[in-house]
């Protein structure tokens, strides 16, 4: 088992996460950026980014490999697409455990383990993912040409897209388990309006069916319990994003949304450990809030590890 | 082109060489979108321990996809990326859409002995 000391080990390889490994690395703080994804977190969802001040436009992959670089650049080392076996929190020095087998240490941890697409969790969805579900309307959209497809969510991302499809698709039905839609009235106007597009209220889909392709789907009214069979050759799920805290739910505070609470240090409940981007409780997530998070755990990673080291021994 | 540091595919001739010249292929044929992307990455960081595998891209948009869309494994798929594993030239798996590390490690112990 190979193990190395760290004074910050960064979770997280996202704008918030790879920000921190910047300032860190460039604070000559010796750092290790842990992802067990690819480099880069939601922001590669994003096809152009037009709204990071000082960039006119720039794409969210090429956004993101140029966060990478910088860290790089500075210092850090970078894991991604790697396992995290083990995480202990407590006591002075934190540890992580890597695919069961490497073992790192550090003064420090920035938990910047961002969100990730809600699923259904139903009988049929793991199955039938790419094969007629699909998660990116803008990846996936123009594989139903004259199809009949349906759209599950009720936010800004389910009414937009849904709009966005009526290019390819015959005809685009939006499911949504609520009576109103949390998306904005723009939105909802946008998607209403739209002749090609139809809405079931109140009803989640319960089951996917098919043999070697998604063939129709079970739909299940919210209120009378009432199942509806409909045919259906794609299914897109865009109902937002949850935050990837589960494997650290039963060390560290977390709210009723599963969300780390911090402080505007980004200090959590455990000394030392810091939060960061879209896993932590806030009202905004944009990839400028997300480095604004990674920029300040990284400066009070950096003075907790100094005070760390500067205490005089009883 | 894609924008990885995989071998990239490009032309019907690549296609052949490479299935020809190794045993062992994955070829993960998408566009760089979000779906794709992490497929891309995962290979990157795979390659350097499985050099027993050919690792490489094929641009979905350009027309020698036509190799891996017209392929019977991939006659349902309508998610990207489109990723098929060859052993001697015959397709012994195919998958649709986004797959983590573990699957593609997993799909790679199955059908690729070392």
């Amino acid at each position: 088992m190979k193990t190395e000391h760290y004074d910050a080990i960064v979770i997280g390889a996202g704008p918030a996460g790879l920000t921190a490994g910047i300032y860190l690395s460039r604070g000559k703080a010796k750092t290790l950026i842990i992802n067990e994804g690819a480099v880069g977190g939601q922001t590669v969802l994003t096809h152009e980014v037009a709204n990071y001040p000082g960039i006119e436009t720039i794409s969210g992959y090429q956004l993101a490999r140029t966060m990478k670089s910088q860290a790089l650049k500075f210092g850090a080392t970078i894991k991604s697409n790697v396992r995290i076996t083990n995480l202990a929190l407590d006591g002075e020095v934190k540890s992580v455990e890597v695919n069961g087998k490497d073992f790192y240490t550090a003064d420090a941890i920035i938990l910047a383990t961002g969100g990730k697409s809600r699923t259904l969790n139903v009988p049929g969805e793991e199955e039938f993912k790419g094969r007629g579900i699909s998660y990116c309307a803008t990846c996936d959209g123009d594989f139903f040409q004259d199809k009949e497809v349906i759209v599950v969510g009720g936010g800004n991302s389910a009414l937009e897209e849904a709009v966005s499809l009526t290019k390819y698709a015959k005809y685009v039905t939006v499911v949504h388990q609520f009576d109103h839609f949390q998306a904005s009235p723009h939105a909802v106007e946008e998607g209403s309006t739209n002749s090609k597009i139809s809405f079931i209220m109140e009803s989640k889909i319960s089951e996917f069916i098919g043999s070697e392709k998604l063939e129709k789907v079970n739909i299940q009214h919210q209120v009378n319990g009432e199942i509806m069979e409909m045919q259906v050759d794609g299914v897109f799920i865009l109902i937002g994003y949850e935050p990837n805290t589960s494997s650290i739910k039963n060390i560290i505070e977390l709210n009723e949304r599963n969300e780390i609470v911090s402080n505007e240090l980004m200090e959590t409940s455990i000394p030392g450990v810091f939060a960061a981007g879209d896993s932590r409780a806030k009202r905004y997530r944009q990839i400028t809030t997300a480095v604004s998070d990674g920029t300040i755990a990284a400066l009070r990673a950096i003075e907790y590890v100094h005070e760390l080291h500067s205490q005089v021994p009883a | 082109m894609l924008q990885t540091n995989l071998t990239h595919i490009t032309s019907e001739d690549e296609f052949k060489n490479i299935l020809t010249e190794n045993e062992n292929v994955m070829i993960c044929c998408g566009r760089m979108g979000p779906m794709c992307i992490p497929v891309y990455e995962a290979m990157e960081e795979l390659e350097p321990n499985n050099p027993h595998i050919k690792f490489a891209d094929m641009p979905f948009d350009y027309p020698i996809s036509k190799v891996i869309r017209t392929l019977p494994e991939t006659k349902n798929f309508n998610g990207l990326p489109f990723t098929v594993y060859f052993n001697k030239g015959n397709v012994v798996k195919a998958t649709s859409s986004i797959q983590t590390i573990d699957k593609i490690t997993t799909i790679l112990d199955e059908q690729f002995s070392k």
